[in-house]
């Protein structure tokens, strides 16, 4: 087990140097960089651009400015963000963490609702509830994420209830540690909410898909052949089968979720790595661009491996090798 | 009843070695792999019976009947068609230009219709509140008959015919706002109609280039192996490594402000092309694998068929039934996509209409309460991506063999 993991990060490194190269060129596609409109404020000498541009190397050669960069990031140097001037480990480091709270949220949210609704409506299969459920999941599927948030940034600010948008109340740096806590975790229903929503459809829906499947197998007519309660039969012989798809889908997911992550940290205002990286690259904050690329993508391929792992320890049949 | 069976000219790929009952009709239709499995689960089925009243009906006519019982289905396809078709006459449908600017009548709300026996709308009056709202109200004494086919802004259907006539509007310079109007005073349910030209075809586009892109290089990757394989898989996987939709901002957003607005447009769809390539490259090349060692690609090699007229002969018609259920689901991300990206700014420009970017100005929400409509291109890209769920979900349960 040990073996495989370590191998697959070790695959990791030629892809996240394909990542990174990836980036590197789009962010060469557009013309300027960071200090062009510098240089366009009278108020800034120009020499003074001349300067800071040789001081980050912005006037060599962009393949050297790659090597340089790559060369920086394996010493944990991630370069300087031009817009909020600070390092941007440090930066994204604050970020990520937010992502990864509402990722978190949504996750145990959508899969603690979505089994046990998937495993209803497969029960009573093309029944009123089913029926009824399915439509919502299709709906669930089809909204735009940003426009939910919107409706629901909409809602919040008519009743009041919640907070709109953001992670902190204003003077939450005077709370106490569980005034904090509990302050993020009111900023976080609504965001968990939305994302949940289309999250929650799909889960649900290959929740049913998937039970269905297993429940026609000869385990299930032998286990209710001896006279199991049906509960028994469900929960300990056919969902733990079912429930296999659901998390290979896992890392699936995680792309799909920093996705509409995204849009919905841009629109309630979360301050996560979504919104930092539209943030950076409308104002072409180049080294932030980077960074935020590399960590969804490490987000992304150790999703993937963990959903491997889960699988592993799951199901006795798959061996890691 | 099936008048796609008319309609479809591409001939029956000769299948040596299969013996699917199907076939017997001698209709010219396509056998997808999918439905030669069928036929032959038919033949070895529990109930051979029932399997052969099945069997004498062309898989099509089978994926048809099951279509027939789909109601939600096909009450999806005919609100798609209809959108597809009003988008088609946008500007005939639209009772103004897109971009006729009105600014006194900005953030106009719908205009009420009377429905006395003709449907009639007044001219209103215009106060401000206590907050500087504008508030508009009916003036009972100046009704204007809602007329249909009307001469008004004249323009070039398709670029083609010049005309100037109108679904509906009403007689003189008086303008009627059925969806009231946006910051800059334009028409909003023109706005709308001009936009879905745009929001309704990036799916259509997009899948077309995301197909193409991903048959052919799946294709070769799958059919020719080796290091080409190698290198094109390894490409695919960083691609899909990033989360899309952080690499379709960043493409995005490396789009100079300066290009005009319908390159803009093809770039979008070439973006999200790009991006969604790579996992139906990988399915296809999957596809091609497996379907490259059936009996019936063995046959036609070992005839001498050349490897291009097996590709396209043998191999791509099996992917049939798995292109049209895998676009049709595919359609509504491309539309939420674009929709994405010209919300956050950085796809359609102004003054170019998409739904996305007209929700771009439902954003302020200290007035949305009170400007609603602002919200209808959100609730219209909602109706779109569920009928598109709706119909893909119901091809799909047709065309499977296995649920028959």
């Amino acid at each position: 087990m040990l073996k495989y993991i370590l191998r697959r990060l070790l695959l990791m490194i030629p892809l996240v140097i394909g990542i990174t190269l990836i980036s590197f060129f789009i962010m060469r596609l557009a013309p300027g960089d960071f200090l062009t409109q510098m240089a366009m404020d009278p108020r800034v000498k120009p020499g003074t651009v001349q300067r800071l541009r040789h001081v980050f190397g912005l006037d060599r050669p962009a393949y050297i400015q790659y090597l340089y960069w790559l060369r920086n990031v394996f010493t944990g140097n991630f370069g300087y963000s031009f817009a909020f001037k600070q390092p941007v480990f440090h930066l994204i480091g604050q970020y990520v963490l937010a992502t990864l709270l509402l990722a978190l949220t949504t996750l145990v949210f959508s899969y603690t609702v979505a089994i046990p609704m998937g495993v209803y409506a497969a029960r009573r299969q093309n029944g009123l509830v089913d029926r009824l459920m399915s439509l919502i999941a299709f709906s669930g599927i089809s909204l735009p994420g940003f426009f939910v948030a919107l409706l629901a940034m909409l809602w919040a600010q008519k009743t009041g209830w919640l907070p709109i948008g953001g992670m902190e109340s204003p003077g939450y740096e005077l709370l106490s540690p569980t005034g904090k806590c509990l302050d993020i975790a009111e900023h976080l229903v609504l965001p968990t909410l939305v994302l949940g929503t289309r999250e929650l459809a799909g889960t649900m829906r290959l929740m049913r898909g998937s039970l269905l499947d297993v429940m026609n197998e000869n385990y299930v007519l032998a286990a209710r052949a001896r006279g199991l309660k049906e509960g028994v039969v469900i929960w300990r012989h056919a969902v733990r089968n079912a429930i296999n798809p659901l998390i290979t889908l896992f890392g699936y997911d995680l792309s799909g979720l920093l996705a509409g992550a995204a849009l919905v940290e841009y629109v309630m205002v979360w301050p996560g790595l979504g919104r930092l990286l539209l943030n950076a690259v409308l104002s072409r904050d180049e080294y932030v661009v980077m960074g935020s690329f590399l960590m969804g993508a490490v987000l992304l391929i150790v999703g993937n491996l963990i959903a491997d792992i889960l699988l592993a320890l799951t199901d006795p049949r798959i061996k890691l090798s | 009843m099936n008048s796609d069976e008319q309609t479809s000219g591409i001939s029956e790929p000769a299948t040596p070695g299969d013996i699917a009952p199907a076939r017997s009709t001698g209709s010219g239709q396509t056998t997808t792999t999918g439905d030669i499995r069928a036929g032959r689960q038919m033949l070895t089925g529990r109930s051979a019976q029932a399997a052969l009243s099945l069997t004498s009906m062309t898989p099509s006519q089978l994926a048809w009947r099951k279509m027939k019982k789909n109601k939600l289905a096909l009450l999806s396809s005919a609100v798609l068609i209809a959108m597809y078709v009003t988008a088609i006459f946008a500007q005939f449908v639209a009772p103004y230009d897109y971009q006729t600017q009105d600014i006194p009548s900005s953030f106009r709300p719908p205009i009420a219709v009377h429905w006395e026996p003709w449907p009639t709308v007044y001219d209103q009056t215009r106060r401000f509140d206590q907050y500087h709202f504008v508030i508009y109200n009916d003036d009972l004494t100046r009704p204007h008959q809602l007329k249909f086919f009307v001469h008004g802004v004249p323009y070039k259907l398709w670029e083609i015919f010049p005309t100037d006539i109108h679904l509906f509007g009403v007689a003189g310079t008086q303008k009627v706002y059925l969806l009231g109007t946006d910051q800059f005073g334009r028409d909003y349910l023109s706005r709308i109609l001009f936009a879905s030209q745009i929001s309704l075809s990036v799916g259509l586009v997009g899948i077309s280039l995301t197909l193409v892109l991903g048959l052919l290089v799946g294709g070769i990757s799958g059919f020719y192996g080796g290091w080409i394989d190698d290198l094109i898989m390894r490409l695919c996987e960083v691609i899909m490594s990033v989360p899309d939709f952080y690499l379709l901002l960043a493409l995005a957003a490396a789009l100079p402000p300066t290009l005009p607005p319908l390159l803009v447009y093809f770039m979008i769809i070439g973006i999200l092309s790009l991006i969604g390539f790579a996992g139906m490259a990988r399915i296809v090349r999957g596809m091609v694998l497996s379907v490259r060692e059936r009996e019936y690609v063995e046959a036609a090699r070992a005839l001498g068929v050349s490897n291009f007229k097996i590709i396209v002969r043998h191999i791509i018609p099996s992917t049939y039934t798995f292109a049209i259920v895998t676009s049709t689901l595919a359609i509504p991300g491309y539309i939420l996509a674009e929709a994405s990206l010209s919300f956050l700014g950085l796809g359609i420009r102004d003054p170019m209409a998409s739904w996305g970017n007209m929700l771009s100005a439902a954003e302020d929400l200290s007035s949305l309460e009170q400007r609603t409509w602002l919200l209808i291109p959100g609730a219209l890209i909602f109706i779109t991506t569920l009928t598109f769920n709706f119909l893909g979900d119901g091809l799909r349960d047709a065309l499977d063999p296995k649920s028959r």
